[in-house]
């Protein structure tokens, strides 16, 4: 008598699948740079075992602010307004301090309509990962340049772009961000690897990910082409994000061609070193290797910069251990006898 | 300089009767020079006294240099609002000098202090020169101080020239400096001195006199932006989010000054809310939107410009319903406007605020214990409707002082609306067989269920956005499911107008003809309504405090042949907004607008419609 195995799903320490983790079928363009950073994010929080209704996704408007539905079906999400996901999501995350916040957006959404708030989500360090899906180019209208698109870039009805693009990282770093990194979504795994640790950053958290538009920007001589990206990329380090539960094992890294940045939850990042040192938690470091790379036309990938001790805006407010939202009526109205002392104040 | 005797008293030796507790005081000063303390003691004391009173501050959008006025009217008979004419003026200041006088009454007083070089042609006022320098220089007050010192001058003198209580003067000036010795001392030297030089030097020879009345009982005197704040703390705010506008600022400020005090918890010593002050309006609302849909008690507060900055994440809260309150402390516009000044002018603009068709909550607060019941009540309504709640006050409500009863404390609990948390939501589940959506309109009542982020059941999630959706949340361009979603959202609010504030509506025997008005003109129609009754003309009137319109509002239109609506704007907004509800009854609406950016007065009101009555 044979029997036959029940087939199992494979769970997480969760104790979930990664269908817990999937979203709606995408309605992007197929070949879109955003589906491929959509997967990676599943990935991603599957392998970190973050439970979905722990977490919380914010975006703007335009094709990288539809990609919320297309991952974490179990998370709340809000599809705000262009340009303005961070005064949402930093309104939406003080009523639950314990949520982690997901904004997607895109160059468009960030660099040129959103940028003030942008910046300002930046110096006040709300912990979020912001990935800047960056295309230099508005799919949702059908081609027209953004703010990221480069010098002399040539569409089809807008002509030649003539304005110096917005580098996102170096706007995020003179903005305080307490993580910057960029990466490429031809580069699935690099996307992970990053995501992981910004997830696990205590902070505001940027990726800007070069994510081509294969619709109306996919020129093989442009910067957020697939082709210029796999040509031109230079990764500054290989990354591996290593949990707090797990021990680093000395064969995978060679002493003294790594270097490692100890996150708050204790989770580590391991960079490897590739062809250069690079020390990430130096500020004037990440600008200078930005420049170099806008100057020697690099698509330079990595974990550009980490401050994982930052304050982040929840350390500057006295908050109570208990989510502000789960706070009882009683908690929020004062007493009777403290209205008679003010009223008693009031006849002077 | 001596004192000179206006006309009537040269002439006949007489002062004429005495003018005891009725008549109105302006005090001139240059902006900056620290007169608000000096006038606000002088206000207060009058209260303290037992005499209705209302400071109106006619300020300029300046922080130094610019003319500023501060005019104190005491009315016996409790009318608040602002006369047109002073009977005695305070100046400080020479270069307005010329303009003070052509609001002086004949008979009025000038106090001025003695080095002016005083260049006026009128014959019939009584002058009382004060000698400011001399005086500050014996008190002794540091270099830096003695600006204001000069203010507490004019304070002791018109005290002592009037006969408010010195002692009353002493205790307003204590709890002022919150009992700082220091401060409370070196102001009161001052005053005393000053109030001593006027006994022995000058002689009474106006007929203006302040007299004690019965005590206030009951009664508070404060800003409407303070009434305001207070409202929306034991409201529950969890979080206000704000950026600085004149003339909304003191709003939040006040919010940041009563919470330690009022909602640490005792238990943690944790706060229960919180202010962001946010890097412009449209983060301001942003971040309320989002602590509202969160399930946080959310606002915001502003004037014209930042509304007009709030409109698309207005249409936004609207459409994805999500309950957040917005104070709009009107000023004149349009533009930047007079930003110093009163009006009422963003009613329109609020109502229909944002593309697409939206309707919004908006409550008028009229005074300011209404400014604190609107205040908790706002919160109620938002989160029950799950819709914006608006609220509009002005300059003139929010920043001067008001006498006030006491307010009340909130006669009901709080309402935190449908919300759901994991336990409701699994009863829920169960009773429709798990088919609940966050849009279904289950109770029938056109307000569906909602949950909010931090619920950690799963099926509590969804997403929430600007786009077409369906009653389950999904994207949806389904021209039924349109249509359905946004008659849904008008049925919601039109179903649930009894939560609104009523209209307060007051008769008189005989009326031949209405007012209506909304806010801060209350003072003003309801003294008009007396001067217009005195002249032969009783009127009934309608204060209206909330908009969509209740029943009420309609059914007291259809009463009159003839309804006055006053207004502080140019094109008759209300008017408007009723001429659209109520067109049957538009021909039967006249439009009293008010628009220099000053307070309305009762006078201007009765002229105006004696005019419009053909009289």
């Amino acid at each position: 008598m044979t029997t036959q195995a029940t087939p199992r799903t494979q769970v997480n320490l969760a104790g979930l699948s990664r269908a817990d983790y999937k979203g709606h079928n995408s309605t992007l363009c197929a070949g879109c740079g955003h589906n491929s950073i959509s997967n990676q994010i599943i990935a991603a929080l599957y392998e970190l075992n973050v439970v979905p209704e722990n977490v919380v996704k914010f975006s703007g408007i335009g094709c990288s602010s539809k990609s919320p539905t297309y991952f974490l079906n179990r998370s709340f999400g809000f599809n705000g307004l262009h340009g303005r996901m961070p005064s949402l999501a930093l309104g939406a995350l003080f009523a639950d301090h314990t949520l982690k916040g997901i904004g997607i957006s895109g160059d468009g959404d960030t660099a040129s309509i959103g940028m003030g708030q942008f910046k300002h989500v930046m110096r006040r360090n709300l912990p979020m990962v912001y990935v800047v899906e960056n295309n230099g180019v508005y799919g949702l209208t059908k081609g027209q340049f953004s703010a990221t698109a480069e010098v002399g870039l040539e569409l089809k009805r807008q002509g030649v772009n003539k304005y110096f693009p917005v580098d996102i990282c170096m706007e995020a770093l003179v903005s305080r961000a307490s993580f910057v990194a960029r990466s490429f979504a031809g580069d699935p795994k690099q996307v992970k690897e990053i995501f992981k640790a910004a997830f696990s950053h205590r902070g505001i958290a940027v990726i800007d990910i070069i994510s081509p538009c294969v619709t109306f920007h996919n020129k093989e001589d442009s910067f957020h082409s697939y082709t210029w990206g796999k040509e031109h990329e230079i990764a500054l380090h290989d990354i591996t994000y290593v949990p707090a539960r797990e021990e680093i094992t000395v064969e995978d890294f060679e002493e003294g061609s790594t270097r490692e940045v100890t996150l708050h939850d204790g989770a580590t990042i391991v960079l490897k070193k590739l062809e250069r040192d690079y020390d990430p938690t130096n500020i004037f470091e990440a600008l200078r290797v930005l420049y170099e790379a806008e100057q020697n036309n690099w698509l330079l990938t990595g974990i550009l910069y980490v401050n994982p001790d930052a304050s982040t805006i929840f350390d500057m407010y006295n908050l109570p251990d208990t989510p502000l939202n789960r706070l009882p009526t009683e908690k929020l109205r004062p007493s009777r006898e403290s209205l008679d002392q003010i009223m008693e104040q009031m006849k002077f | 300089m001596s004192q000179l005797l206006p006309a009537s008293v040269r002439d006949n030796g007489t002062v004429g009767d005495r003018i005891v507790n009725d008549f109105c005081i302006t005090f001139s000063t240059v902006n900056g020079s620290g007169s608000a303390t000096a006038n606000t003691i002088l206000l207060k004391s009058l209260f303290r006294m037992g005499i209705p009173v209302n400071g109106k501050n006619i300020f300029p959008s300046n922080i130094q240099g610019l003319p500023t006025w501060y005019s104190i009217r005491l009315s016996k008979k409790g009318y608040l609002a602002r006369v047109e004419m002073d009977h005695l003026v305070v100046a400080m200041n020479p270069a307005t000098l010329a303009t003070e006088m052509k609001f002086l009454v004949p008979g009025g007083v000038l106090f001025y202090p003695d080095d002016f070089k005083l260049d006026i042609e009128r014959d019939d006022v009584v002058l009382y020169p004060m000698p400011v320098k001399r005086l500050v220089k014996e008190a002794d007050a540091p270099q830096n101080l003695r600006d204001y010192m000069a203010n507490m001058v004019y304070v002791g003198v018109v005290a002592q020239m009037l006969g408010i209580d010195l002692d009353v003067v002493y205790q307003v000036l204590d709890a002022h400096f919150k009992g700082k010795k220091k401060a409370v001392d070196s102001n009161w030297q001052v005053i005393l001195a000053a109030a001593n030089w006027a006994k022995e030097n000058l002689v009474k020879c106006d007929p203006y006199y302040v007299e004690p009345m019965p005590p206030l009982e009951g009664y508070i005197i404060t800003e409407g932006n303070v009434a305001s704040a207070l409202g929306a703390i034991y409201g529950g705010v969890q979080l206000t989010a704000w950026y600085p506008i004149t003339p909304a600022s003191s709003l939040a400020e006040s919010v940041m000054e009563y919470l330690p005090s009022l909602r640490t918890d005792p238990d943690t010593g944790k706060a229960t809310s919180v202010v962001i002050q946010a890097e412009d309006e449209i983060a301001a609302i942003g971040m309320a939107v989002g602590a509202g849909w969160a399930g946080l008690r959310a606002m915001t507060s502003t004037s014209g410009p930042g509304i007009s900055l709030m409109a698309e994440y207005l249409g936004l809260a609207y459409f994805a319903e999500v309950p957040v309150v917005v104070w709009d402390v009107q000023r004149v516009g349009p533009s930047t406007g007079l930003p110093t000044r009163t009006a009422q002018g963003d009613l329109t603009f609020v109502n229909f605020i944002s593309h697409g068709d939206t309707e919004y909550v908006i409550l008028l607060p009229g005074n300011v214990k209404e400014c604190f019941e609107f205040g908790w009540k706002s919160f109620d309504i938002a989160e029950r409707l799950q819709t914006p709640v608006l609220i509009l006050t002005d300059l003139d409500l929010g920043m001067n002082y008001h006498i006030s009863p006491r307010f009340d404390y909130p006669d009901q609990p709080m309402d935190r609306g449908k919300v759901l948390w994991e336990e409701d939501l699994q009863k829920i589940l169960e009773k429709l067989d798990g088919k609940w959506g966050r849009y279904l309109d289950v109770d029938g009542d056109g307000i569906p269920y909602r949950t909010v982020p931090g619920n950690r059941h799963p099926a509590s999630a969804y997403f929430a956005r600007g786009t077409g959706h369906d009653e389950m949340t999904r994207y949806s361009e389904d021209p039924d499911v349109w249509e359905r979603g946004l008659n849904r959202l008008r049925k919601k609010i039109h179903n649930n107008l009894h939560l609104l504030p009523e209209p307060v509506i007051e008769r008189l025997e005989g009326a031949k003809f209405a007012i209506v008005g909304f806010g801060s003109t209350d003072p003003a129609i309801q003294e008009a309504r007396d001067l217009l009754a005195e002249a032969g003309f009783p009127t009934d009137y309608m204060r209206i405090r909330s908009l969509p319109f209740r029943d009420e509002v309609c059914g007291f239109l259809h009463e009159y042949d003839r309804t006055y609506v006053v207004e502080l704007n140019r094109d008759g907004q209300l008017k408007q907004l009723l001429t659209m509800n109520f067109s049957e009854c538009g021909s039967r609406l006249r439009q009293v607008s008010h628009i220099d950016g000053m307070p309305i007065t009762a006078n201007w009101i009765k002229e105006r419609i004696l005019l419009m009555e053909g009289k």
